[in-house]
């Protein structure tokens, strides 16, 4: 048994380098081995940083019997599989792979160790030994886009993607469907900037979108940078993962903070118990997977109020952040008045609503 | 008009701070090709140069002494480059990825106290009148002094290589440490000095990056500026003033396709990530055509490693 805490580093030989980090916790007798694989590094303040979270619940939650471990900074593609595999062979009994891109690399490796439980965030393909995960976000980006709404005066919403894949898209979607509820005449520019996390790129493409009028920017990326970018320049901006209040007190709206403790948690759980079962989780603010960061106090107190009912209502189910009637770009009715788009159509969603500039890149 | 002349001032701020840390750490690194030695560790020492200058701007709160902490770790990291692949004779390849590897190792560790800690960034030169210039103002008076700096040092290195007698040295000793060393020149002193030199400037870029550019630290936040910069100096064919005019073509690319993309434009985002090394590849291409160019530029010794006994 390995004692103590130790970090390594690895890389691969080629353009992109990477941290790689293991740590170990004390053990004890034949304690239960939870790996993660992360994209980001847990310094992210972000995506990483809230998973990171979750894992250092677990060991709080089982003490000594847990033994958690992890790989930070793994590209999504062939290193993951690698990285997945090294942890699946070196005596782990449940991975948690925390990005999209993990989706193939864990389902490959998953066959060939049958006795190892996997946890794929955010993917859709699951095996006898390969759960899925996912918060409902866009949630949150229906209370983002009522204080959007609210707040803007230019009524240009600047909106940084990461990637074109249906969680960003959807969540795009679910913030301007709230927005022009409260503004009709709000509209959306969506920059891509091709990374999850590039602090440099996410801060350019956030000046870029406040050149061209945007006055609250969002974010689907993991860094601060944006929302820095945003104080600097005196316009709002909306958090991503974590409470990202004090990289700009005065231009942070809010954040939609992710909360991935109480679920690592249930699973190490039911990993020990013998209990655990391929599933599909797709919680949301009702499961406690996520919530939204302190308000601006520069929110009027009638918006809060109105945000804050949002957030009720679609807790208790009464709203449905994609109720019809909803229109696509080209003001093309797609769902009637009385429906909601179903969990089908909103995980492979490919289209824009109505209000959103630009085409989405295939 | 007026929108449309602030917009393009706006670009073309944006584009400027987006190429000056490339335009540091390429124009380092062209100084140590010159003298025959190719370091890849320019990402790693520009991690550590971030963070080193982050930590000291928060302890001292003087922005100078940052930069200079700054320059100094990335010197200090260049050093131990030096002492593995110059005085113990590592290939400089491996050497120069693993340092890559343990810059962005130390200075997570280092980092660790820092994440999530916000500083006030450089401040922006602001002349009465002139900044206040349509588009030229603040795009030529309304800078940080780092990337005034940056144009000086792509100066200074062009005319210490080309005009003077230590530029000369260096570049003999690049071309053919054999001869530099019959010559009576020290080939290791000067490789260590040049190594450093290359360090310091990519130390110099991190803390473009953590005080200036996006003035935090977070880990890997150079995420890649230093293979960009790499590639660079081989794009500008290890000439200074196309370092400068390279890194300004990558960094308006790669802003302009987000206006682009803002104004509703379908661009191939993905397509225009991978230009600069895909120019790169051209230029490595038509130079291996063309052998007169390899041997007016390329340095000949780049990578070889010196033992001075033979």
């Amino acid at each position: 048994m390995i004692q103590g805490v130790f970090k390594t580093l690895g890389a691969t030989v080629g353009a992109a380098a990477l941290g790689f980090a293991v740590t170990l916790g004390a053990a004890s007798a034949e304690p239960t081995k939870v790996g993660f694989v992360y994209v980001g590094p847990i310094g992210d303040h972000g995506w990483t940083y809230r998973h990171d979270k979750g894992r250092l619940a677990i060991e709080e939650a089982f003490g000594d019997k847990v033994e958690t471990s992890f790989v930070e900074s793994v590209p999504e593609g062939a290193d993951a599989e690698r990285v997945i595999r090294k942890l699946a062979s070196s005596g782990h009994d449940l991975i948690f792979t925390t990005s999209f891109g993990y989706m193939n690399p864990t389902v490959k490796v998953a066959k060939q160790f049958p006795n190892v439980k996997f946890e794929h965030a955010t993917g859709y393909k699951r095996t006898k030994n390969v759960g899925t995960y996912a918060a409902r976000f866009y949630e949150g980006r229906t209370i983002a886009g009522i204080l959007a709404g609210r707040m803007t005066k230019s009524n240009v919403i600047g909106y940084i993607g990461s990637f074109p894949i249906p969680e960003v898209v959807r969540g795009i979607n679910a913030f301007t469907l709230a927005l022009r509820k409260v503004n009709p005449e709000a509209e959306v520019k969506v920059v891509w900037v091709n990374s999850w996390y590039d602090p440099g790129k996410e801060g350019d493409a956030a000046k870029a979108l406040i050149d061209q009028g945007a006055d609250v920017i969002l974010q689907h990326t993991d860094s601060p940078a944006p929302l820095q970018v945003a104080q600097e320049r005196g316009v709002f901006a909306v958090g991503q993962a974590s409470d990202m209040t004090h990289f700009g007190p005065k231009a942070h709206l809010t954040s939609i903070v992710d909360i991935w403790d109480g679920y690592y948690i249930a699973k190490t759980k039911a990993v020990m118990e013998g209990t655990w079962s391929s599933e599909d989780t797709w919680g949301g603010l009702n499961a406690g997977m996520l919530s939204m960061a302190t308000y601006n106090e520069a929110i009027p107190a009638e918006v809060v109020a109105e945000a804050e009912a949002a957030r009720v209502a679609i807790e208790d189910g009464s709203l449905h952040p994609f109720q019809g009637p909803i229109m696509d770009q080209d003001g093309k009715e797609v769902v009637a008045a009385d429906a909601v788009v179903e969990d089908g159509v909103l995980l492979s969603m490919d289209w824009y609503v109505q209000g959103v500039q630009g085409k989405l890149p295939k | 008009m007026m929108g449309m002349i602030d917009t393009l001032a706006a670009i073309l701020v944006t584009v400027v701070t987006a190429a000056t840390p490339l335009v540091f750490a390429a124009t380092g690194e062209l100084v140590n090709e010159k003298a025959g030695v190719l370091n890849l560790g320019v990402e790693g020492m520009m991690l550590v140069g971030a963070v080193s200058g982050f930590a000291a701007a928060i302890a001292t709160g003087n922005p100078v002494i940052a930069i200079f902490v700054a320059m100094l770790a990335g010197a200090l990291m260049a050093f131990l480059f030096g002492v593995l692949t110059l005085s113990l004779m590592a290939n400089q390849v491996a050497t120069g990825l693993a340092l890559t590897m343990f810059g962005v190792g130390l200075s997570a560790l280092i980092g660790q106290d820092y994440v999530g800690t916000p500083i006030k960034g450089l401040a922006k030169l602001s002349i009465p009148v002139l900044t206040d210039l349509p588009l030229i103002g603040p795009v030529i008076f309304g800078q940080d002094f780092l990337v005034y700096l940056s144009l000086v040092l792509v100066a200074a290195v062009a005319w210490f290589l080309k005009s003077t007698r230590a530029g000369l040295i260096l570049r003999a000793t690049g071309e053919s440490h054999d001869a530099a060393h019959a010559l009576g020149y020290s080939v290791i002193g000067i490789r260590y000095l040049a190594v450093m030199f290359g360090g310091a400037m990519s130390g110099l870029a991190g803390a473009y990056l953590s005080l200036a550019y996006t003035p935090m630290w977070a880990e890997n936040m150079s995420a890649g500026r230093g293979w960009i910069a790499l590639a660079l100096v081989v794009f500008a064919t290890w000439k200074p003033g196309r370092v400068l005019v390279g890194a300004y073509l990558f960094g308006g690319v790669t802003i302009l396709q987000l206006h682009a993309q803002g104004a509703g434009f379908a661009v191939p985002s993905q397509a225009l990530s991978m230009l600069p090394y895909l120019a790169t590849i051209v230029v490595l291409v038509a130079i291996s055509r063309d052998s007169t160019r390899i041997r007016l530029n390329a340095p000949a010794c780049i990578g070889k490693v010196f033992h001075p006994e033979t």
